[in-house]
Formats: structure tokens, C-alpha cells, sequence
């Protein structure tokens, strides 16, 4: 009876120390800038890695039937362009805050996941409220 | 033994607790639900509402699991090791619950349920301890050894908080950084959002007040119930 809670006990001290050790390592630098993989590029090299970054403003090329969306992620210094395929998440838009999980192909990123990193930041709509339109939309959002 | 022992009715302390949390709640409840929406996420926010009350509460449950260590480890007074264990046990109720509205949460705005990410990581490691502090209590048979362990562990778990705590200024996460900012002293948020926040956040303090001092009368019932039947 107490030799399985025993087990049970050690089991999750080997899972803290996995997490500790080797998945805490990993994410501590959970995310590349643009420019830190401009500065050495042999090193991220067909490597998966996450690239974080702003949208660049404008850069955004969705096309619905194919589902490919291409666009570009920017830290200020240097401009990376990305390939991805999938719908753009909801909040995805020019110089949003974005972490794309994927592989360089040459100069390209080719995106697998792509997530969003908002702010901490919460406010309510501009002065004047929502136009009936808007609130429509946010109340199907809200299903 | 007296009476009130006897009967299975609280006692009038808990239940005065419990209805003002719910009292508290229900307010907070409804304030959160007359608050603006984001302009950004929209109505997404209301999960905030809970989430910061429920990872708080985590957070302040270990922390009076730990003092209650001590004071065992002190006093030698078994009460405090079933207080400790108490505040341990809704501790990791509500870490879960934060856990699972943090997953509902970063689904619809980051896109991912979940992501080994600095807070997120851990948030896991966090929680993993205090699943560990439970396998240890039951490993161990004789009980003051049992409470003894567990008094450790649960004084070496509270260093888990700050880390947890701090993990999104320490490195670079997809977690945003906290709202209400205790370090920097500043709320990046609406006025009618904060206190929605916070009333959420008292209500579901007193809810852990109430579970905190009606698990700690179980756990001395089943005690002295123990000690009757040997």
C-alpha cells in the first residue's frame, strides 16, 4: 500500500528534476530575435527554434483558399520573412507581438505554429464605444 | 467530547465565512460581467477576472502551508501539520483551477492550449511539488515522521513562488507580465477592470478562509476519531 504512493513520490521527483533541468533549460531562452539570428546563422541552421518578434507593419499576405500566410518578423534591426500555412489566429495583425515556432530554410522561416504574445495591457474600446457592427461581432466571438 | 463535535453541521464561523464569499463573489461576478470588453481580445478578458484571483490564492495557500510548517515544527502540535496539509490541499485545488483557466485562455489568444515557456514550465514544476507533497504524506506511515517530511517539503515548496512569480520579467515568455504590478507599482488597466479584479480577487480569498477552516475541522475530527478507535 505505501511502497505505490512511494513510487508514485519518486516518479514526480524525476519529473521535477527533468523539468528543472532539461525542460527549464530549454525555455529560458524561449524565443530567437531577429537580430540574434542574424549575428550567428550557421548555429540555427535547420534547427527547430522559436522566432519572436513584431509583425512588420504591412507585411501581411493571407490568401483564404490555399491558407498560406506569409509575412515578416522584425525586432527593429533586422527583418526575417516567414512562410506559414494555416488561418492567422485572431489577434494577428501589424506589429503584433508574435512567436513562430519552426525552421530556417535558407533565409526563410518556415512556420509551423505560429502564437501570439499580447500585452499586459487591458482597455476598453475607443471613446464613443463600438459601432453596432463591432458589437455584433464581438457577441459571436463571446459564444 | 462536546457537542458541537458531534453534530455534522458547521460551525456558525465557517458558515458566516462561506456566505459572505459568495456574497463577495456573486458582486464580483457581476462587475466583471458589466466591465468593458478588451479592445484587443474582447470578452476574452473576463477569464482574467478569475485567473489572477485563483493563482493568488494558490500562491497565499502554500505560503500559510509553509507558516504552519514551522509552527509545527516549533510547537510539535499535530493541529498545525493538519493546518499545513489543509492549506497544501486547496493550494494545488486552485493551482489546477489556474491552470485550467490559464489553458482556456492562452487557446483563443496566444493559440496554443499550452507552451513550455518560462511561466508556464514553472507553473508545472509549481504544481508537480505539491502532487509530490501528497504522495510523500501518504508514503509515510508513522505520523510523526509523516508530518516531520511533510513540514519540510512544505517549507522548501514556498521557494517555488518567487520563481514563478518573477519567470516573466527573469526571461523572455510569452506570458504577459502582471496587470496589477506589485514591482513596478503600476496597473495597466481600466478603472472599472481593476475593480472587478480585485473584488473577484477577495471574494475568492474568503472562499480559501472558509475551506481552509472547515478542512481544517475535518481533518481534527477524523484525528480524535482515529485516536478513539485504537
Amino acid at each position: 500500500m505505501r511502497t505505490k504512493y512511494l513510487i508514485g513520490f519518486l516518479i514526480i521527483v524525476a519529473a521535477i528534476a527533468y523539468l528543472a533541468f532539461g525542460g527549464l533549460g530549454n525555455s529560458l531562452v524561449y524565443y530567437v530575435l531577429p537580430s540574434e539570428y542574424a549575428e550567428n546563422p550557421a548555429r540555427y541552421e535547420g534547427k527547430r527554434i522559436r522566432l519572436g518578434g513584431l509583425v512588420k507593419e504591412g507585411s501581411i499576405r493571407y490568401d483564404p483558399q490555399t491558407l498560406e500566410l506569409d509575412f515578416v518578423v522584425t525586432d527593429g534591426v533586422v527583418d526575417i520573412p516567414v512562410q506559414h500555412e494555416g488561418t492567422p489566429p485572431e489577434l494577428f495583425k501589424d506589429n503584433q507581438g508574435v512567436v513562430v515556432e519552426g525552421r530556417f530554410d535558407g533565409k526563410v522561416f518556415k512556420g509551423e505554429n505560429l502564437l501570439i504574445k499580447h500585452s499586459e495591457t487591458y482597455q476598453a474600446p475607443p471613446e464613443g464605444g463600438y459601432t453596432p457592427e463591432e458589437v455584433r461581432k464581438l457577441i459571436e466571438e463571446a459564444k | 467530547m462536546n457537542h458541537a463535535e458531534k453534530t455534522s453541521r458547521l460551525d456558525s464561523a465557517s458558515r458566516a465565512l462561506l456566505t459572505l464569499a459568495l456574497v463577495v463573489f456573486a458582486a464580483g461576478q457581476y462587475l466583471a460581467f458589466k466591465a468593458p470588453p478588451d479592445v484587443q481580445q474582447g470578452y476574452l478578458i473576463r477569464i482574467l477576472y478569475v485567473h489572477v484571483g485563483a493563482a493568488w490564492v494558490a500562491y497565499l495557500a502554500f505560503f500559510v502551508a509553509m507558516v504552519y510548517a514551522v509552527l509545527y515544527l516549533w510547537k510539535q502540535d499535530a493541529a498545525y501539520d493538519r493546518l499545513s496539509a489543509a492549506s497544501a490541499e486547496i493550494g494545488l485545488l486552485f493551482m489546477l483551477l489556474t491552470l485550467f483557466g490559464g489553458m482556456m485562455w492562452a487557446r483563443p489568444t496566444w493559440g496554443v492550449f499550452w507552451t513550455w515557456e518560462p511561466r508556464l514550465t514553472t507553473s508545472a514544476i509549481l504544481t508537480a511539488f505539491y502532487v509530490g507533497y501528497f504522495l510523500l504524506r501518504h508514503a509515510i506511515e508513522d505520523p510523526e515522521f509523516r508530518a516531520k517530511a511533510a513540514a519540510a517539503a512544505a517549507i522548501l515548496g514556498v521557494v517555488n513562488i518567487p520563481i514563478n512569480y518573477m519567470s516573466v520579467y527573469w526571461w523572455r515568455s510569452i506570458h504577459q507580465t502582471a496587470t496589477f504590478d506589485v514591482i513596478n507599482r503600476k496597473t495597466h488597466m481600466e478603472g472599472s477592470m481593476v475593480v472587478a479584479m480585485l473584488v473577484n480577487l477577495l471574494a475568492i480569498t474568503l472562499f480559501y478562509l472558509a475551506f481552509l477552516r472547515i478542512k481544517g475541522a475535518l481533518a481534527a475530527r477524523a484525528a480524535a476519531r482515529e485516536e478513539w478507535d485504537e
